[in-house]
């Protein structure tokens, strides 16, 4: 039962671990069965929709190395201005409102690989400062043992001048954990393909956000 | 004009990234701090999904698979509202359920349990917010099944819940519970969260009043997600 305090706040509902069937509820295809005429999480990407495409990859590991097979894996990011399909996002200039920015996947129960195909953002503008960040994506994680949703950001390794100053890629005080953040142009590939393997521990552990 | 932040993450009462009860989470939570930031554009926006995106039976687990006759188990409504922590309702946000059947067994291809499946039920759900922040499904109650962590662990009944808020920072996936289960306080995976009243948040209450008389029984379970503080006052010297 939810009570609010003196102040008439109400607290947060708590987390719980997603386990390891979030793919009936989320994903069920990948859980072995039909049942929603439209599954949600693909990004669509119409002729319209203008951004370079881009195809974005990874792995996700534990703490002893070993590659997790059962993650829900969410991205967020904006459009190739660098503006959300959002109404919070209310400043002028153009836009891509066929675009909506999220998707979903999981990690393959065999290889452990995640993917999305989707255009490469814009730079989006800073909220309580001048300038704008180097283009990224949210990238927001739900497993078994994982407690509580854990946020990250995907950055571009060719963004080299947009990455130096990027207002949070600065704020890591450790710069060796900045780069557990960028993600690795792969070549000989038909598609734009850049490579993000998250680390959950251990010294490579990537550097995740409480916004 | 002002705008709003979200109000930080009292992560007191959230669940340890890392607990000695819940063993996988001593691999698979990060081991140092997150880094803080101010609330960005990303994080106050989020994706916005329309009714017609979702399909007429998608909320009643009841009938969204059943194929020849209705699921087994004890048919059940589970009702609430999405809140934010300014008591205001959230409109128009996805919420997404799914659980085990009333043997404790998942319609998934990595569930080994002994638990029979259920021809007829499908396990998952998802519906919008109403006007007022209203969500309703109606289901049959999951049963508890033993899973791997201590050799004779338990998981209470549970249905696993996804949200997302207007904000992608408030986006929150949990379980919700039902009241008297005796299996609750044994629970090591609703143990790590170690304020009481907070894991309390998550106990469902029966809801006779909402029940169909002769027909199905009602939980109601209402969902917070974070709230905003206005930025009543700007710093930037030049517009937006």
């Amino acid at each position: 039962m939810i009570t609010p305090d003196a102040l008439g706040y109400l607290p947060e509902t708590p987390a719980q671990t997603a386990g390891p069937f979030v793919h009936i509820g989320l994903i069920p295809s990948q859980a072995g069965f039909d049942i929603f005429e439209n599954n949600l999480g693909t990004i669509a990407l119409g002729a319209e929709i203008k951004g370079d495409r881009i195809r974005i990859e990874g792995r996700i590991f534990d703490g002893t190395g070993a590659v997790i097979r059962d993650a829900l894996v969410e991205i967020w990011q904006a459009d190739s201005f660098g503006r959300f399909n959002h109404p919070a996002d209310q400043a002028p200039g153009p836009r891509d409102a066929a675009f909506r920015g999220w998707g979903r996947t999981g990690t393959d129960f065999e290889t452990g690989i995640w993917s999305f195909a989707t255009i490469k953002p814009g730079r989006v503008a800073r909220r309580h400062s001048e300038g704008r960040l180097a283009p990224h994506i949210l990238v927001w994680l739900a497993a078994r043992g994982i407690n509580l949703g854990l946020l990250t950001r995907l950055y571009f390794e060719d963004e080299v001048a947009a990455n130096a100053e990027d207002a949070v890629l600065r704020l890591i005080e450790q710069p060796e954990r900045r780069k557990t953040l960028i993600a690795r142009r792969v070549s000989g590939t038909a598609e734009t393909t850049y490579v993000f393997d998250i680390h959950l521990q251990g010294t490579e552990e990537t550097v995740f956000f409480d916004v | 004009m002002g705008q709003e932040d979200f109000i930080q993450r009292d992560l007191e009462q959230q669940p340890l990234t890392i607990s000695p009860l819940y063993k996988t989470s001593m691999f698979r939570g990060p081991t140092r701090p997150p880094l803080s930031l101010k609330t960005g554009m990303a994080d106050l926006a989020g994706p916005v999904f329309g009714a017609e995106e979702l399909g007429p039976r998608d909320n009643d687990l009841i009938l969204n698979y059943a194929k020849e006759s209705f699921p087994v188990g004890e048919r059940i409504i589970i009702h609430g509202r999405v809140l934010d922590g300014n008591a205001r309702p959230l409109r128009g946000v996805l919420v997404e359920l799914w659980q085990a059947n009333a043997s404790g067994k998942y319609r998934h291809r990595n569930d080994g349990y002994i638990g029979a499946i259920d021809p007829n039920f499908g396990g998952c759900g998802r519906c919008l917010t109403d006007g007022e922040g209203r969500y309703i499904f109606r289901t049959i109650k999951p049963g508890p099944y033993p899973f791997r962590n201590k050799v004779n662990d338990w998981r209470p009944a549970h249905v696993h819940f996804s949200v997302f808020g207007t904000g992608f920072a408030q986006r929150l996936i949990t379980q919700m519970y039902f009241e008297g289960d005796p299996l609750i306080r044994h629970d090591s995976i609703l143990n790590t969260i170690s304020d009481a009243a907070a894991r309390d948040r998550l106990v469902a209450r029966l809801d006779l009043a909402a029940s169909v008389p002769l027909d199905t029984l009602a939980y109601r379970w209402d969902i917070v997600l974070r709230g905003t503080r206005a930025t009543v006052f700007e710093n930037k010297l030049q517009g937006n």
